[in-house]
């Protein structure tokens, strides 16, 4: 298919304090000390990009985790406390020179003028290797962080009310992501002209007003950062249901959704492929990955003696929206392989302890998958769009110029 | 016994908008590119600077309804660089400007405590109110807050952001693996706040940072302005770097501490300056005066008199007369977006005493917006640049300079490699760093160690 960017398997791996599993903190390869140290994250950082990986996701939220869905908790047994996700990208960029970076926006509370040159100058600084995961946030307790909007509460999570409340969510989030990409665009490459001739520093005509009007906000620009070395950095999102899907599939340089097999993953692929058709965007690249939390070992027994240990500890099962994998690299291999088979061009493995399964999969999976033949054996390219096979984008304003 | 000499405190600003930049020089480089930050803050640290300090833009500037292009157009965002910056830089400070009106207490407290965990303790804010429709029409805000708003926004945004910083302790996090338990206290970063410009309450998800609160820098010359930085800011970004009305500025502000509570050494006062060193002293003359002509173009020059003629004189020869016609008066001024507007408030006056001027050394516009417009603050060799910033500084009319360079990004390393030795000489500026933080090098206290005296009183 020809949405379908490139037939080489993706890894990118999620990155959130200590790691998914809420007691991965209490293991002997955790730091939990250090998660608010930018040497902690310069770590993991460089470990994945050792492990040749596209790019790392890193988590973020604008008010403390929680072991519920939409209130916060009062637990003191689990990690608590967040830096903020672009920041921590800003600081690893000049340590890494190839992976992608790839941090988190709650397009919610932000204002998308800033995320958009917040973004921009992320590419810069990485000279090319930025994106953004964009989230919602139904809960209403940060809301009452910012104190301008009330968000309905939700009870349940698919009566027609909660539906309601996630829609117009997602929809100001595609706003959110139009106005972003907009503004990287209100720059023409080649704005920039130093002319001393006419003492023109640029040529205004390369500069473009966005007029976005929405619902939600409007955006005059241009923005104030020129167009970034991507163009267009990535936009990517997680998706559960149809109404994200449809934002994957209109707005997304990638989507990850959370199939428990092979079956499931074929008709995911396939709505967000449907959703693609109606936007009109069936020709263009879109990466769907898997999300997998991944407990690796070099023993199946010893990974599942691992997540029972963690759970004990816990004191209940860890349980997840993504498919949760006990057991060795070769194994997760194979079942990486079948799920890409299915039409999944990448995944985005979420290590349960970051400090034990992010080596795992930088020194065990790769290898494997290398020594299959289905993953790059060196970086082919000096930029996230050039590693994920996406061209670098034209500019919307200046095709319309020359038309 | 003659008095102790003042250290002099140093910081250089990575020159933005307006036309400081000689863009047009060879030497010049990218503004936007990372390895121009880079050089920048590297030059800076090794002359051992307290810190970096970068402006903010929201908004391109405009004048007669189009983009103005005479100058450097586009900045990157503030955060972003000074985290990539911490990067690549162990001990310089990293100051941002970040608009009060634009943003959220709740966003802007959690990117300066992440800055500060990143940096390990060296970043500093510098908070400005905008209130001007024009800027408000990127954001979902708008343009709604009223001119007379803004610093009462600007406080209570200030405020608000404090009890966030102040919401953890510093000791919450036990990370105990034996008893399982992470947090000391599930309500670590509790807050509530209610005032006029936000209802806000949860719990700060920040952990309490190395210097406890940013550094607070403020600018801004109203009466309004004055006392919102004696009353909250640990230093002030100032314009007064002529002698005496340094002096007037450094008494008039320092004098309004105690009433805050404050001691005469809790407020920094750092003008901005520019510099051209040359070999001598009439070298440095020389080269000042080409730099001032590169600075103002023919197009320069006439876009400069457009701001008090407020109408277009794009047809005005600006080797020739200045006009005879006379300025627009009016709300409407064909300038957005630039803060110097504010200076021409009478503008019939101002056309009538420049006519004058330049009738009188037969100037053309170009040599009269040369004549009248900003000089370089210190010009000469490296000895009479050293001697005449310490002067400044003993005799209390600065605590010390933020240097804004006209070349980018190169423009810092001559004063780096030539002055900064001399005034170390002189033993009035470090050698080495002695301290990691911000503060350290500023000379502030932690505000652990302060109590909340401050805030008790204002």
């Amino acid at each position: 298919m020809s949405s379908t960017p490139s037939s080489s398997l993706h890894l990118a791996v999620a990155l959130d304090g200590t790691g998914w599993h809420p007691a991965s903190w209490r293991e002997p390869a955790a730091r939990p000390r250090e998660l608010f140290t930018a040497a902690y994250w310069a770590d993991l950082v460089t470990e994945a990009e050792r492990g040749l990986l596209d790019f790392v996701t890193i988590e973020d939220g604008l008010g403390p985790q929680s072991s519920h869905f939409l209130d916060a908790d009062e637990r003191t047994d689990q990690v608590r406390g967040r830096l903020d996700a672009v920041l921590i990208a800003s600081r690893v960029a000049p340590l890494t020179r190839h992976i992608g970076l790839v941090p988190t926006v709650v397009s919610t509370h932000t204002e998308p003028f800033h995320i958009s040159k917040a973004i921009a100058t992320l590419d810069y600084v990485s000279n090319g290797r930025a994106g953004l995961r964009v989230q919602i946030t139904a809960r209403p307790n940060e809301a009452d962080h910012f104190g301008r909007r009330t968000i309905p509460r939700i009870d349940a999570y698919d009566s027609p009310a909660a539906r309601e409340v996630v829609t117009d969510l997602f929809d100001e989030a595609a706003d959110h992501v139009e106005v972003v990409r907009r503004l990287w665009d209100s720059w023409e490459d080649d704005a920039e002209i130093r002319d001393a001739a006419t003492g023109r520093f640029i040529d205004r005509d390369k500069l473009h007003y966005i007029d976005f009007e929405g619902r939600h906000f409007s955006v005059k620009g241009p923005s104030i950062t020129p167009r970034p070395p991507q163009g267009q950095p990535i936009v990517s999102a997680l998706a559960h249901d149809t109404v994200p899907y449809r934002l994957v599939a209109r707005a997304a340089d990638v989507g990850y959704v959370t199939p428990y097999d092979v079956d499931e993953a074929r008709a995911l692929v396939a709505r967000i492929r449907a959703e693609q058709n109606a936007a009109g965007r069936a020709a263009e690249p879109l990466h769907v990955f898997g999300d997998l939390v991944v407990f690796l070992d070099d023993d199946p027994a010893a990974a599942t003696a691992r997540r029972e240990r963690l759970d004990a500890l816990a004191g209940q099962p860890y349980t997840s929206d993504a498919l949760i994998f006990t057991g060795t690299a070769p194994q997760l291999a194979d079942l990486l392989q079948d799920l890409h088979g299915a039409g999944l061009s990448g995944f985005r493995l979420r290590p349960a302890v970051a400090g034990h399964d992010l080596p795992a999969i930088t020194r065990g999976l790769v290898p494997e998958l290398q020594r299959r033949g289905v993953y790059r054996r060196a970086y082919e390219a000096g930029t996230l769009r050039g590693l994920l096979g996406l061209a670098r984008p034209a500019n919307r304003y200046a095709a319309t110029a020359t038309a | 016994m003659s008095k102790p000499l003042k250290q002099i405190h140093l910081a250089a600003h990575f020159p933005g908008v307006n036309n400081t930049t000689v863009w047009s020089d060879p030497k010049a480089g990218s503004h936007i590119e990372f390895s121009s930050f880079v050089h920048f803050a590297r030059t800076a640290e090794r002359a051992k600077f307290d810190f970096l300090f970068l402006a903010e833009g929201l908004r391109l500037r405009e004048q007669g309804g189009q983009i103005y292009d005479l100058d450097v157009v586009g900045r990157p965002d503030t955060f972003t660089v000074l985290a990539a910056l911490a990067a690549v830089t162990e001990h310089l400070g990293l100051t941002g400007t970040i608009n009060s009106t634009f943003n959220e207490p709740y966003e802007v407290a959690r990117q300066f405590a992440s800055l500060d965990h990143l940096s390990g303790g060296r970043s500093a804010w510098n908070v400005v109110t905008s209130w001007d429709a024009f800027t408000g029409e990127n954001f979902r805000r708008g343009g709604f807050l009223p001119q007379e708003e803004r610093y009462s926004r600007a406080k209570e945004f200030l405020a608000t952001a404090h009890e966030l910083f102040d919401s953890w302790h510093g000791d919450e996090i036990l990370a105990d693996r034996e008893t399982g338990t992470f947090l000391r206290d599930a309500k670590a970063g509790a807050f509530v706040h209610t005032g006029q410009h936000f209802d806000i309450h949860g719990q700060f998800n920040v952990p309490r940072s190395p210097q406890g609160r940013p550094v607070i820098f403020q600018a801004g010359d109203s009466e309004e302005g004055r006392e919102f930085a004696a009353s909250s800011a640990d230093a002030i970004f100032s314009r007064y770097a002529a002698l005496e009305a340094g002096r007037a500025f450094y008494q008039d502000v320092k004098s309004r501490l105690a009433k805050y509570g404050r001691g005469h050494d809790q407020l920094l006062i750092l003008p901005a300056a520019s510099f051209v060193l040359g070999d001598t002293d009439d070298e440095a003359q020389e080269l000042a005066k080409e730099v001032r002509r590169a600075q103002v173009s023919g197009a320069t020059a006439l876009k400069h008199l457009e701001f008090v003629w407020n109408r277009d004189l794009s047809a005005y020869d600006p080797e020739g007369p200045l006009p005879d016609v006379d300025p627009v008066v009016s709300e409407e001024h064909i300038s957005r977006g630039r803060a110097q507007v504010r200076m021409y408030r009478d503008p019939l006056a101002t056309a009538r005493e420049w006519r004058e001027l330049a009738a009188a050394n037969k100037w053309s516009i170009r040599d009269l917006v040369i004549e009248t417009g900003n000089r370089q603050n210190f010009i000469g060799s490296p000895a009479t640049v050293a001697r005449t910033i310490n002067d400044f500084v003993q005799a209390d009319a600065s605590d010390g300079f933020i240097l804004v360079p006209h070349i980018t990004p190169g423009g810092l390393d001559v004063f780096a490699d030539q002055v900064v030795p001399l005034l170390q000489e002189q033993g009035v500026f470090r050698t080495e760093y002695e301290g990691r933080t911000l503060r350290d090098h500023l000379g502030l206290a932690h505000p652990d160690q302060i109590g909340d005296d401050r805030r008790a009183a204002s």
